[in-house]
């Protein structure tokens, strides 16, 4: 889990364009909207399309969203989930 | 009195404030590389800066420049200012990007985070969520800098509420890379540091043809 965490720090700082965040600073537990790395909605438009470019999962039901994208280790869960990782 | 008080002029891998060149890079940067540059070098921490595309990077960096020195922030009454951008190309470059996202149906990923700036007056929006001015704004495409159609535009604004405006050219073609934003408002003692020219067509095409380019 900690290496696919490692992974998708990397991969949301480039999709993202997170450019003055390091990898290290991004808490795998903080929010990744509001108070935490505070993504916008256009970002998580960009999540969904990580998430299905680099791992092949289609959010299906945009609810779940709200859930998967709560922090970096509710994402991870969820592509493990998917068997995809 | 309405007067420009201060300007900046981005062209060539340099910056020039009120005429006078303050910073430049190596001319075979890219455009990427030297917005960046510019970026460090105006010394502001501003993390959705690197979020957006070439042209507001290159028109918030113009304008910030141009602000740098003044107090046109502090001193107007933001829902009062306006924003007046024009260009030649639209939004070309984004578009090209965006395009060339969805030329291959088998590797079809369009960007929300590019798509959002197909649009020219993005910039503006850039602008006013930057600064918070909710005044008038408006974004004109013409072939070259049209000095009268700006400054008709803004009379007609400063006679109908607004005091004070952001206005110029933020063009991204190509190679071709050119912000030129002057600052408009009401002559007052405290703007010590402004150029105080007035607002005519005259004067927009002296300052646009002021600096001398180093290369």
């Amino acid at each position: 889990m900690d290496a696919l965490i490692e992974k998708l720090k990397g991969q949301i700082i480039e999709q993202l364009n997170l450019a003055e965040v390091k990898p290290e600073e991004i808490n795998p537990d903080s929010p990744l909207f509001g108070d935490g790395l505070g993504l916008d909605s256009i970002d998580a438009l960009e999540l969904i399309v990580l998430l299905e470019k680099h791992y092949g999962i289609k959010i299906q039901d945009p609810k779940d969203g709200k859930t998967i994208f709560q922090s970096l280790r509710t994402m991870a869960e969820y592509i493990k989930s998917q068997g995809k990782s | 009195m309405n007067i420009i008080t201060s300007y900046a002029h981005i062209k060539h891998n340099q910056v020039s404030v009120n005429g006078e060149i303050i910073f430049q890079s190596n001319p075979s940067l890219s455009l990427a590389e030297f917005l960046s540059e510019a970026y460090k070098a105006l010394g502001v921490s501003y993390p959705k800066f690197h979020k957006m595309d070439a042209q507001c990077k290159l028109g918030f960096l113009c304008t910030e420049f141009a602000l740098k020195e003044t107090n046109f922030l502090l001193e107007n009454d933001l829902s009062k200012s306006a924003i007046i951008l024009s260009n030649a190309a639209s939004s070309i470059e984004t578009d090209r990007v965006h395009q060339h996202s969805i030329n291959d149906e088998s590797n079809y990923f369009p960007s929300p985070a590019v798509f959002v700036y197909t649009l020219p007056n993005i910039t503006i929006g850039e602008l006013a969520i930057k600064y918070k001015i909710t005044g008038e704004n408006a974004f004109f495409v013409s072939e070259q800098l049209d000095a009268d159609l700006l400054i008709n535009y803004t009379k007609t604004l400063l006679e109908s509420g607004t005091e004070s405006a952001i206005i110029g050219w933020v063009e991204v073609d190509g190679l071709n890379a050119e912000a030129f934003i002057f600052l408009v408002e009401k002559q007052k003692d405290t703007n010590k540091n402004a150029i105080f020219k007035p607002l005519n067509q005259t004067s927009v095409i002296t300052l646009y043809n002021q600096t001398v380019w180093t290369h």
